[in-house]
């Protein structure tokens, strides 16, 4: 006796699909032919009666056949199709934007240049970027040495210690991950850069996205500490090993590629944050290779810089901005994604 | 004579010196937080001090931000009033958490539930991608390409619906109004409440899933009566962390607002303001005095998300416990 | 005959798990599935009340023929097919925001059914299971504060809310302690007078002591068979097929 082939027999028919999509048609027409009839107009015309049209037909018809509970359903799935259309447009929409308008004023030579004999509303071929790269860059490198044994610290309290305090400071985590930019911002500006430095420099700035970091660092990390399975750990105590060395020569190696994971994910989450950048870095115009002293630039700040400068040269300036800001934002998602999915593999 | 049961012996270990340091260490790493977050209501609260002790109740109560100065850099007279700052804050976070919370409930049902699974995975790369965008990304293109629909919308809601206080516009003046903020700040938490509903629902115990299409029923009564219940207070928290996000939102408010001082429940009144976006204002020409006084508006921002962020936590914390 | 299937196979994407299943079942009779674990018992009454379609990568072939139409013909409403064949989980799964009065009901909810006296079928719903006497006085309680083997019954009344004709229980007593497992063993004897059982059940004493039919399964390395399928008295008394000797009698298992 030979095995009969694998069917499918509840997947939908050619005649279902076909119906269904005779369905689509008649309410694309009907959609059409409404919209011409009433004052309504403009594209989103079309879409909400396309949309209202499509779920009152295809609800009458499945109500005909199967009953108001599939009825129900039917037009549940097409609210909730609904929704996530409307979630994802925005997106399109702004990378559209900014790849569209930042393309314009994306040269080679805005790499290479600074404003420090620019302003924003000169034409494209003057001044450039390179002082807000270097910027970012500093910025965010002073922030992570200072983030990172912060942040793996709490994680390690939290898994490893265990003590009497891991709810509070499980909820303390949580808060600060709450504390808005501009706050973080004031609090630099009140307690050290008023009372000690008293004039604007990068380290102030690296020092307000400490705190937006450590959250994100030690909440992730808590995360990919809590998977490492508990033997490891026993493994190495049993072998004589102390709680540090453990920790150190075992489970941190164990870890390191979600560690290195967290930290992508704490950079993602300051390198575009305006708000404490200018309240405390002064926005230089020039490349500054010193976090301690003098202004600092960075691409947030250039980006607001520009737009607020008014011109149609410097709103280019702008858009050029935000396109490689979002180059950077890009690669450190897609590395952060690639590790994750090279873990699990 | 029964021989009587033993008492359990007591054991202790003296941990190693190095183990003593590494928790030590490894300790005070943990308390940085709680250290930085007294920091922070300490030191703002001692600048604003003089401030708040000022004007008292007014602080939060009266509109008014002026302050005059002398030649010489001394204050004559000073007003300084968060409430309409409030107001609009609490304004823009409420139309952000409105517009977003069924828009993010309905994607990740869709996701999790409607959707094919090659749909199901670019969706929700794309949404945790935009998670990641820049405010002040949202803030310039909120500024230059939404606004003119979103005030689209905001004349169309007026037209038909403008007989309701909340949707008046007196006088006319339809742009940068607290409604278009809002729909900026609805599109950037959406993709963080869609992320944790998502999260969530994936988590709807899969027997009792199962128990209800046994019981005959259709993909959303079972959503129903199995998902959306487990789901309820881990969404709930959600929505309000995406609250305290909008509420402590500086840039994108800033660029798309109007800030004017004086109070404004119309949403869809080109008016309005919230306390992030005064700080960014007023900071670059403040005085010495004025600078306390944005300190102690922060201050007041700080516990209001504070507060905000707490509640997010006691609400989530609580479903583990009852979901199931 | 209210329920057959016919040369029933079943796949996980490419592996073939069942092979050629044909059991007719008689009104009003109590057949169980017996077997080692593994051969497919559960996948096979999963795919009688379409629930099989559920995991990924699964297909089947052959008919299910209720009342004489196949439940897979294409145009079928599959929630309609799920009211008339009911199902009993291996655990316990009341659903908790609901009450107990709420839980037994809640099928009609789901489906959106009518029914003019809802007490009246609550009531009996729990007299059927057996659980009406531990529960009248507290209908209004949490679904979830009853012991497991009572929540096991208010699953089964649950279950017959909704008026199957065929109720299926997939290895229902194997959470329970034995003094559960005996009353629901009486429940059972007492709905069959009104509907067909088919219970999956590692335990041969049960399947002794509740079924009228009982069909032996095995996955001899390959996909899970129907080896041999007589009256319960025969069965275990004197079973023709030497593989199904060597199970009852515990010579494997």
């Amino acid at each position: 006796m030979s095995t009969p082939r694998p069917t499918r027999p509840w997947t939908p028919s050619l005649i279902q699909r076909l119906t269904d999509f005779l369905v689509v048609i008649v309410s694309m027409i009907l959609a059409v032919a409404v919209v011409e009839v009433t004052p309504l107009k403009g594209k989103l015309a079309y879409l909400f009666a396309f949309f209202l049209i499509y779920i009152a037909i295809s609800t009458v018809y499945r109500g005909m056949r199967t009953g108001s509970a599939a009825a129900k359903n039917n037009v549940v799935q097409a609210l909730v199709a609904f929704a996530a259309l409307v979630a994802i447009t925005p997106i399109f929409s702004i990378l559209f934007t900014v790849v569209s308008k930042g393309i314009k004023g994306i040269s080679f030579g805005i790499f290479t240049r600074d404003m420090s004999l620019a302003t924003p509303t000169d034409p494209l071929t003057s001044g450039g970027l390179l002082h807000a790269i270097t910027g970012t860059l500093t910025l965010v490198l002073c922030a992570l040495i200072m983030s990172v044994p912060i942040g793996i610290l709490t994680a390690l309290y939290l898994t490893e210690i265990r003590g009497r305090f891991t709810r509070p400071i499980r909820f303390l985590v949580q808060a600060m991950s709450g504390v808005p930019s501009i706050v973080a911002g004031l609090f630099i500006l009140s307690a050290v850069l008023y009372p000690i430095t008293k004039q604007y420099s990068g380290f102030m700035g690296s020092l307000a996205l400490t705190i937006l970091m450590i959250p994100t660092i030690a909440r992730t990390s808590e995360e990919v500490l809590k998977l490492i399975p508990n033997d490891l750990r026993e493994a190495g105590v049993a072998l004589g090993g102390t709680q540090w060395r453990t920790v150190a020569m075992i489970v941190i190696p164990a870890a390191r590629s979600g560690l290195v994971t967290a930290m992508i994910l704490g950079i993602a989450r300051i390198a575009g944050e305006t708000a404490p950048l200018l309240l405390l870095t002064g926005g230089g115009d020039r490349v500054n290779p010193n976090p301690f002293s003098g202004p600092m630039g960075s691409l947030p700040y250039y980006i607001w810089k520009s737009f607020n400068a008014g011109s149609p040269e410097a709103i280019t300036r702008a858009w050029a901005g935000l396109l490689v800001l979002l180059v950077v934002v890009f690669i450190l998602f897609i590395s952060a994604r690639l590790l994750v999915n090279r873990k699990k593999a | 004579m029964s021989a009587s049961i033993p008492q359990p012996r007591l054991i202790t270990t003296q941990p190693r010196k190095s183990d003593r340091v590494f928790r030590g260490i490894v300790t005070a790493g943990g308390f940085s937080s709680l250290l930085i977050l007294g920091l922070i209501a300490i030191f703002l609260g001692f600048r604003g001090f003089e401030v708040i002790r000022t004007e008292g109740f007014r602080f939060i109560t009266s509109s008014d931000w002026s302050i005059s100065t002398d030649d010489a850099g001394n204050v004559l007279e000073s007003h300084f009033g968060l409430a309409a700052m409030l107001v609009g804050t609490i304004l823009c976070a409420l139309t952000a958490v409105v517009i977003a919370v069924p828009i993010s409930i309905g994607t990740s049902l869709f996701l999790n539930f409607y959707a094919p699974n090659f749909l199901k995975r670019i969706l929700t790369t794309l949404i945790d991608l935009m998670a990641a965008f820049p405010s002040i990304l949202f803030g310039i293109w909120g500024f230059l390409v939404l606004m003119p629909s979103a005030e689209y919308w905001a004349k169309l809601i007026h037209k038909y619906f403008g007989f309701i206080p909340l949707f008046e516009i007196k006088p006319y003046v339809v742009t940068r109004s607290p409604f278009v903020a809002g729909v900026v700040l609805a599109i950037m938490i959406i993709p963080i409440i869609t992320s944790i509903s998502r999260e969530i629902y994936s988590q709807a115990p899969l027997d009792r899933i199962q128990a209800a299409y046994a019981l005959g029923a259709t993909k959303w009564a079972m959503i129903r009566a199995v998902v959306l219940p487990h789901g309820r207070n881990g969404v709930v928290g959600g929505a309000m962390l995406g609250l305290g996000r909008a509420m402590g939102e500086t840039v994108a408010v800033f660029t798309v607002l109007n800030i004017v001082f004086q109070i404004n429940w119309h949403i869809l009144l080109g008016a309005g303001g919230n306390v992030a976006s005064l700080i960014i204002l007023k900071f670059g020409d403040a005085s010495p005095y004025e600078i306390r006084a944005l300190m102690a508006a922060g201050l007041v921002l700080f516990v209001l998300t504070l507060i905000v962020n707490a509640l997010a936590d006691f609400i989530v914390r609580h479903t583990s416990k009852s979901g199931r | 005959m209210t329920l057959e299937t016919r040369g029933i196979h079943a796949w996980f994407g490419s592996n073939h798990v069942l092979s050629d299943i044909n059991l007719a079942f008689a009104d009003g009779s109590v057949t169980a599935l017996i077997g080692p674990s593994g051969c497919g018992k559960s996948t096979f009454i999963r795919t009688i009340n379409r629930m099989h379609e559920f995991i990924p990568g699964a297909a089947m072939a052959g008919e299910v023929l209720l009342d004489g139409k196949d439940v897979y013909a294409p145009g079928v409403d599959v929630t309609k097919i799920r009211l008339q064949i009911g199902m009993v989980f291996q655990k316990p799964n009341p659903f908790p925001s609901m009450t107990i009065g709420e839980n037994v009901l809640s099928g009609l909810k789901l489906s959106q059914l009518k029914v003019e006296n809802k007490d009246e079928l609550l009531e009996d719903c729990l007299q059927r299971a057996g659980l009406w006497n531990e529960v009248k006085d507290r209908l209004d309680a949490h679904g979830g504060s009853l012991s497991g083997g009572q929540q096991q019954r208010l699953c089964i009344a649950r279950a017959l809310a909704v008026k199957p004709q065929v109720l299926l229980m997939d290895e229902p007593c194997s959470a329970l302690d034995p003094g559960s497992t005996l009353r629901i063993e009486e429940t059972i004897r007492h709905l069959s007078q009104t509907m067909t059982i088919i219970i999956v059940t590692h335990n041969m004493q049960q399947a002794a002591r509740v079924s009228d039919y009982t069909a032996f399964f095995l996955a001899d390395g390959g996909p899970g068979q129907m080896i041999e399928y007589a009256p319960t008295t025969e069965i275990f008394a004197q079973p023709k097929d030497q593989r199904t000797e060597n199970y009852v009698t515990g010579r494997f298992g």
